[in-house]
């Protein structure tokens, strides 16, 4: 050290150099630590699907005869409780796609009647909005599912929609005036004075101008359905009306659990919804900041 | 992050902005203009009256004799309930928003690998709740999980059974899994909250002489504050009504200590068939919820809705 600062100007860069690696490395460190932290629950899922129907039950890191044969049960449906996974997963398809579309209706409905044709007293249904907001759905469980008995939707997908339509709402209407902000209103006026009615203007401008918060809010409903699971174990009761996570559910409770066929129906069911996240996920990111997601 | 996500964290941290704003309509909706307007909220409205406050309204009648809390307080079971509720809150939700303020400092780094470490570190988040809690579930079992299996294959060590065997391990394991799931999408919206700070307040704070620390603690910390506690508040309601971490990780177990009050009100509704029992654990919460979301409304109100 003495003899290095010695020599005026020079000697800083390499200490200044071995301190910046130094934290290189620390980072690289943390950022393996991490990896294994964030990877290791998906990593098991995969390796005990890959696994033997006989060679769950070892002490095995990793599969030691890796078979796709698990996935090709589930595919085929080749299990007594994988009888209906086609169906539903249909099931799942089918709800996912009416509380999208439902929600995007009511949502952009309601919000352009508030933000754009300023209705009085519009700041009742933003504020019921918000609190529907952060009442956790599973408190809400309960009555929610006396009520839908009491409405003769009991064992209904119709019953599973209207509960997601109910979360996933709120959201909608939340985003749509924070993004409708940033529309002009005179483009509303204008075409007001051609002409236009309430009606078309929100067909002809406001839907269009809107597209950006319609994929990032059709893609949190469409997620929200898609994974949640209270509601559709409370709703729907039948083998043939489920979900594909309710009776992924139901595995649990059996007497021998088959993992590997549990868990590469679990591979399978997560796909969609990570493949989506990922191609949607700037416009998703875009649209969480201003919020955030039920668990 | 891309600009988007840039606008969205300023929407949340920058300080509201009075807009003028002028009505499309001016001058009042008339005749059938209002119809159309009405007409127009009348989805949402029947949707909040018929499954919002009904099953609310609904909830507090089921809920609302004395003596279901009574024999709710005689019952070992929820009193245990209620202290997991509180340190699953206390450790959980603090310990994953502080981490969670950590990592979106630790990927503010510019190197090429913090980007796609970022994407890797989502993905517990962009999977599905149910299929990762039912891994956990499984990689924590005593005999065959892989988490001992790899205890035993590196050190030799004969791990406990996770989930079975005592209640605190069984505690530590679902607020692991919960902080697992959760940290990821906290650590995404601080982050764009991080993003959003100017760099130029940081170039000033650096020919001022401030160190790392400093920045932190004069710069980033001061604007992020409100973010960090609104994210807090809201993430403290989101985990009073997690379900699925609890219900899929320990079940419970072992031996009904680890029920928090969500899966709890469940349990009594659907397993011993007592939805007024059920009701009332659920409400119980109340004393703890409202003050939380009267807090969280006015905060949200004046930081995003004026906006």
């Amino acid at each position: 050290m003495s003899t290095v600062a010695l020599h005026g100007r020079a000697p800083r860069r390499p200490r200044y150099r071995l301190r910046r690696n130094l934290t290189e490395a620390a980072a690289i460190a943390f950022a393996l630590v991490l990896m294994v932290w964030t990877l290791a629950p998906i990593y098991n899922m995969v390796a005990v699907s890959l696994e033997r129907h006989g060679d769950v039950f070892t002490n095995n890191v990793w599969p030691e005869h890796p078979t796709l044969n698990g996935f090709w049960i589930v595919l085929s449906e080749g299990y007594w409780y994988l009888q209906y996974f086609w169906h539903q997963f249909g099931n799942s398809l089918y709800i996912g796609a009416a509380t999208t579309f439902i929600t995007l209706l009511i949502g952009s409905l309601a919000s352009f009647s508030i933000g754009r044709m300023r209705l009085k007293k519009g700041w009742i249904i933003s504020n019921a909005a918000l609190l529907t907001y952060v009442i956790p759905a599973s408190f809400l469980a309960i009555p929610f599912y006396s009520i839908m008995i009491k409405y003769g939707l009991a064992n209904n997908l119709w019953a599973v929609i209207f509960a997601e339509v109910t979360f996933a709402t709120p959201y909608a209407i939340f985003i749509f005036q924070q993004y409708g902000v940033s529309i002009p209103i005179e483009l509303d006026e204008a075409a007001r004075i051609d002409g236009a009615s309430p009606l078309q203007v929100y067909l002809r401008i406001y839907l269009p101008l809107m597209a950006p918060a319609l994929v990032a809010v059709g893609t949190y409903a469409l997620l929200l359905a898609w994974n949640e699971y209270l509601y559709q174990f409370m709703l729907l009761s039948s083998t043939r009306s489920m979900t594909v996570p309710v009776a992924l559910a139901q595995f649990l409770n059996s007497d021998e659990a088959p993992w590997n066929y549990m868990m590469a129906t679990a591979i399978i069911y997560a796909i969609p919804p990570v493949a989506i996240y990922y191609a949607f996920r700037r416009r998703m990111t875009a649209g969480l900041t201003m919020g955030g997601v039920k668990g | 992050m891309s600009s988007t996500t840039f606008g969205a964290a300023r929407a949340l941290t920058a300080p509201a902005l009075a807009r003028p704003r002028r009505r499309a309509w001016r001058g009042g909706l008339q005749g059938s203009e209002f119809t159309w307007a009405i007409a127009f909220v009348v989805p949402y409205a029947a949707v909040f009256v018929a499954f919002v406050a009904y099953p609310v309204a609904y909830g507090l009648w089921m809920g609302h004799d004395p003596s279901l809390y009574t024999e709710l307080f005689s019952e070992p079971i929820y009193l245990r309930t209620l202290v997991n509720t509180l340190i699953y809150l206390g450790i959980g939700v603090n310990l994953k928003m502080f981490g969670a303020l950590l990592l979106s400092g630790f990927f503010m780094r510019r190197s090429w690998w913090t980007k796609g470490l970022l994407l890797i570190f989502v993905l517990p988040w962009a999977v599905p709740a149910l299929p990762t809690f039912i891994s956990i579930h499984w990689m924590l079992n005593g005999q065959w999980g892989l988490l001992n299996n790899v205890l035993w294959e590196l050190f030799g060590i004969d791990g406990p059974g996770w989930l079975d065997t005592s209640r605190w391990l069984a505690l530590g394991a679902v607020i692991a899994s919960h902080i697992w799931k959760w940290m990821p999408f906290w650590t995404v919206i601080l982050l764009a909250g991080r993003m959003a700070i100017p760099q130029e307040l940081y170039d000033a704070a650096a020919v001022d002489g401030a160190t790392g620390l400093q920045r932190f603690t004069h710069v980033t910390f001061p604007l992020l504050a409100n973010l960090y506690l609104i994210c807090t508040l809201l993430s403290t309601i989101f985990t009073l009504g997690d379900f699925n971490s609890v219900y899929f990780v320990s079940g419970g177990g072992p031996a009904l200590s680890t029920h928090v009050l969500a899966t709890l009100g469940i349990r009594d509704a659907f397993q011993i068939a007592r939805p007024d029992l059920g009701v009332a654990t659920v409400m119980s919460a109340l004393p703890l919820m409202i003050p939380l979301v009267i807090i969280l409304m006015r905060k949200l109100r004046t930081t995003e809705v004026q906006l």
